[in-house]
């Protein structure tokens, strides 16, 4: 069903995304990933803030984050994460897919237009 | 592999810790929530908005709680655990249906597991050799029931076999007359009399049996009147010489003389439990190969191994045309070669019964199987209205039929569990019985295979009597069922249903029963057999000639003593001797009728020869039907007298009186003075051949002897008593090797005694699951029919014809019952007709019997519902929903 393919992307999209959040702006909490990628995506991926605990369970599973609680900006306790090392090297690999992809896509539609 | 690994084991713990994690992330959300709410209040909301609006935001969070859990944790093992809390719960609560049910289980499992390890002991495990595969047993061409002297070989037949042959890559033997106890042995302790196996030097390499300690025979010790040497048992070496180091070399007292141990056989080797089912060997000795034993006539039987590569097939062609040859050395000898594999001569025979054996306790399961189908369909029909507000709160089919199914796999979990204890401790006890007379029986135990077996009929006993009302509950109309009385509705195919279990149970039941009655009944013709002399009150006690007492004389004198001393005792009635005590050891010769004439195309007959004193006739109450027993006149230098059985005097003088007549080949000739009743020596089941009695004071050539006394003395009062009798004859008497007549018979019945003893606890169990099983269907009937059965008694009904009624019923299931199982049980019970005995397979008083039982029983299991039924109140079961 479409709603199932759509959310299978979400998932591989949204591992991506967060990883990248958290290797470009370093710990943060579930709420502040939320935000970043809300604001990234300009409202484009209309979730609810909760599914990203979802995906974040996984990447702890995973080890390519880590949890540990801790007190925010404003002396708010939260759970922050934090990128690890295997994390960056799945990031990098998995950014290489995407581009990967990408081109292979963008010379796809280039081929119709040159018609 | 390792990340997938890795993530596993990650989700394995986290839902071991669902407490735990559910409190962090509640307060990770709330922490989150809370955040997100004081954003939007910056954004000028007031609270209230902005927590409605944070909460519209963050998403539904019981939702969200429920998504993590599965999500870090495994929701099937969650899935599991619910239903495995929700199973035990509805069991505590139902505990005499869930004990009934793994009661059953457990004993429907233990039994398939005992008897498939018995069977893997005795038929399908290789025998303890090396390549046992390749081992053959040689033997003459003679049946069974020609005796030992039938199957067996002389020396010399045996040395050009072996010789010859190219098949075999060596050829052991030994010889088969022993006899238990044949032998004393003195020095260190009490004396006691051993059991030994004279065999061919090379008899222990042909098996594989590597020594413990020493070595076996050399040829040296095979000469005649060679070197002596003895090869211990492990079991005696331990018990008698307490396992001494030392003990090759060491010279022991055997009858008498030293005789220098050589060696010591592994513990693993039990020729006994093999070749001699219930016999003790405690050594065994080197058979001298000589032309001088070979006069001896047959004497060896023979194990042959074949060499690598050639098959069973091509040395029975090479034997084929040996054996003629081989008979030119001894023409007027039958020699015929039978080559049987080795394992199918030790437990061949078996087989029939076993095959029995296995099949009654797979009908046991079937019965076990369609019980508890039966019990858990009536526990679904009451479940209805649970399963109907289940549906209603949103299970799925799956999920409900996962709950049953999980219940009926935890019943049969447990009653596994159960069934492997049971199977442990009943492996035990048969490993340990010594009192039947079946091979390898020591080497019974729950092997891994077995273990399969359990675990494998315990799954499938749980998926078919899970699966039936598992796959019944989906059938359930939600809102009639949420409404329609407790009871709940009776959907027809569902009464069908059980109603076609419990026929089932019968039929099979009546299988059981029918075979049952038939070898039981087989059983009781056999101990019933007339065996042509009384073993009860009856003891033997081996005796041979202290030193000192030596040929034909000395025998006499020994004989004649010892014969007056224990006559003497109080309360001996009666005392004899022989030298072949009946179902024991046995030879024959061919003596003929003086006058007939004989050839090699006509030869006298072959006849089975005891040697007996004076007294034995009359202690074991073989009827003398003519002429005179032996008296004590009938002594070395008298006239040469025989005694015949009535079967020879009829095959050597027909028609005639046999009294005076001479018979000839007898050392040379002897007279007939007098004819006795056949004697059952073989066995129980056989006819006796012919038979005829020397007095032992008139030969040497006899075995050693047994002193049989009939007395009403208790056995070890007698024991104490004739070993003070004789001492001032024989001060170093032993007497362990002394057993009661009826012993030896109960022994020689003891493999049939225990298929029947098996087979009619079989029986009995699943005549008792099968009344259980109609009384459960026709409770049920009668309850749910509670209504009807109102109306009729208030519109004048009597009890007695309401009572006719469920009867009638009852019978109907038990009548379709056995129009199932009767045919079937007809067609089996002709295959088992090999082990029946006395009675034929369609014997029709069995098969009444059995018919009335079950119908006896269907009645009373089938009374009690009907009195109830009778005793109920019209107003009572009409106003009740």
């Amino acid at each position: 069903m479409a709603t199932d393919e759509r959310a299978d992307i979400l998932q591989g999209t949204l591992d991506l995304m967060v990883l990248k959040t958290l290797d470009a702006m370093g710990p943060l909490h579930g709420y502040g990933i939320a935000k970043r990628i809300e604001q990234l995506s300009g409202d484009a991926l209309q979730i609810n803030q909760g599914t990203i605990y979802l995906c974040l369970v996984r990447l702890v599973q995973r080890k390519w984050i880590a949890a540990a609680w801790g007190t925010s900006d404003n002396n708010r306790r939260a759970k922050f994460y934090e990128i690890t090392k295997t994390g960056r090297k799945q990031l990098v690999a998995e950014a290489a897919h995407w581009e990967r992809i990408a081109g292979v896509i963008g010379r796809l539609l280039q081929l119709d237009t040159r018609r | 592999m390792w990340t997938a690994l890795r993530l596993f084991s990650a989700r394995v713990a986290a839902s071991f810790r669902h407490a735990e994690l559910d409190t962090d992330f509640d307060a990770e959300m709330a922490s989150h929530r809370a955040m997100l709410e004081e954003e939007l209040r910056r954004t000028g909301r007031t609270p209230e908005e902005a927590r409605r609006q944070a909460r519209l935001e963050f998403g539904p969070e019981t939702q969200l709680r429920e998504a993590h859990r599965d999500r870090r944790g495994l929701p099937w093992l969650d899935t599991l655990a619910q239903d495995l809390r929700y199973a035990i719960r509805l069991l505590r609560r139902d505990l005499g249906f869930a004990v009934f049910a793994i009661l059953i289980v457990g004993i429907g499992v233990g039994a398939s597991a005992t008897i498939y390890s018995v069977v893997s002991a005795l038929l399908l495990r290789p025998l303890p050799f090396s390549e046992p595969e390749r081992l053959t047993w040689i033997a003459n061409g003679g049946t069974v029931s020609d005796g030992l002297s039938g199957q067996t070989v002389p020396v010399g037949h045996y040395q050009a076999l072996r010789e010859r042959s190219r098949s075999f890559a060596d050829i052991g033997a030994y010889m088969a007359f022993y006899g238990a106890g044949d032998h004393t042995l003195t020095g260190s302790g009490e004396p006691e009399r051993i059991t030994t196996v004279p065999v061919s030097p090379n008899f222990f390499a042909v098996l594989g049996v590597a020594m413990r300690r020493g070595r076996g025979f050399t040829v040296e010790e095979s000469r005649w009147k060679g070197p002596p040497a003895i090869v211990l048992t492990d079991r005696l070496w331990h018990r008698r010489f307490n396992a001494d180091p030392a003990i090759v070399g060491r010279k022991i007292l055997i009858d008498g003389d030293p005789v220098p141990v050589v060696g010591v056989l592994p513990a693993s080797f039990d020729f006994g439990t093999i070749l001699a089912p219930g016999t003790t060997i405690d050594a065994f000795t080197a058979f001298p190969l000589s032309p001088e034993s070979d006069k001896w006539g047959n004497t060896l039987a023979m194990i042959g191994r074949l060499k690598t590569g050639v098959s069973l097939e091509q040395a029975r062609a090479e034997t084929g045309v040996l054996a003629p040859q081989i008979k030119k050395r001894d023409p007027d000898r039958a020699f015929d070669l039978q080559l049987t594999p080795l394992a199918e001569h030790v437990s061949g025979r078996l087989r029939p019964a076993l095959a029995v054996l296995a099949s009654a306790v797979a009908v046991v399961m079937l019965i076990v199987c369609a019980n508890l189908s039966n019990l858990f369909l009536a526990r679904a029909a009451s479940r209805q209205r649970e399963m109907a507000i289940r549906v209603a709160l949103g299970a799925g089919r799956r999920r409900l039929i996962r709950q049953m199914l999980t219940e009926s796999l935890l019943l049969a979990g447990a009653g596994s569990v159960l069934g492997l204890l049971l199977a442990v401790a009943g492996t035990r006890v048969v490993s340990h019985v010594t009192a039947f007379n079946l091979p390898l029986l020591d080497r019974v135990r729950l092997d891994g295979p077995a273990l399969l077996v359990i675990l494998a009929t315990a799954f499938v006993t749980g998926v078919v009597f899970g699966l039936a009302p598992a796959v019944q509950v989906p059938d359930v109309a939600v809102g009639g069922a949420l409404t329609e009385s407790s009871r709940g509705t009776t959907s027809t195919r569902h009464v069908w249903l059980r109603a076609s279990l419990v026929v089932s149970e019968i039929a099979f039941a009546c299988v059981l029963l029918i075979g049952a009655g038939l070898l039981t009944r087989s059983l009781l013709r056999v101990l019933d057999t007339n065996l042509g002399f009384r073993p009860d009150h009856t003891a033997a006690l081996r005796l041979t000639p202290a030193a000192g007492y030596t040929g034909q004389a000395g025998e006499n004198r020994y004989f004649g003593e010892a014969l007056r001393l224990v006559r003497a005792i109080p309360g001996v009635e009666a005392v004899g001797l022989t030298d072949a005590l009946p179902l024991g050891r046995n030879r024959s010769w061919n003596p003929g009728a003086k006058g007939r004439a004989y050839s090699r195309e006509n030869p006298p007959p072959d006849s089975f020869v005891r040697v007996i004193s004076d007294g034995y006739l009359e202690t074991m109450h073989i009827p003398l039907l003519q002429g005179r027993d032996f008296t004590e006149h009938d002594t070395d230098g008298s006239k040469k007298v025989v005694i015949i059985n009535q079967s020879m005097a009829r095959a050597l003088w027909p028609g005639e009186n046999p009294i005076g007549k001479t018979a000839i080949y007898l050392d040379p000739e002897r007279e007939v003075v007098g004819v006795v009743g056949d004697v059952r020596h073989l066995s129980l089941e056989e006819a006796s051949g012919l038979e005829f009695y020397l007095p032992s004071r008139q030969t040497t050539d006899h075995f050693p002897m047994d002193l049989v006394m009939r007395t009403a003395l208790a056995p070890e009062v007698l024991a104490s008593e004739v070993r003070r009798a004789l001492a001032p004859l024989d001060p170093s008497l032993a007497t362990n090797e002394f057993r009661t007549l009826q012993s030896v018979v109960d022994r020689a019945s003891s493999p049939r005694r225990f298929v029947v003893l098996l087979l009619a606890s079989f029986a009995g169990f699943a005549l008792l699951l099968a009344s259980l099983g109609i009384y459960a269907v026709i409770s049920y009937s009668v309850s749910q029919r509670q209504r009807e059965l109102g109306i009729r008694m208030a519109l004048g009904a009597s009890a007695g014809e309401v009572r006719r009624q469920i009867l009638g019923e009852t019978f109907r299931l038990a009548g379709l019952g056995l129009v199932v199982g009767l045919p079937v049980a007809w067609a089996l019970s002709r295959s088992m007709s090999s082990l029946l005995y006395g009675i034929d397979a369609t014997d029709p008083l069995t098969f009444a019997g059995m018919i009335a039982t079950l119908t006896a029983v269907a009645a009373v299991a089938g009374y009690l519902p009907a009195l109830r039924a009778s005793r109920t109140n019209p107003l009572v079961a009409l106003r009740a929903d």
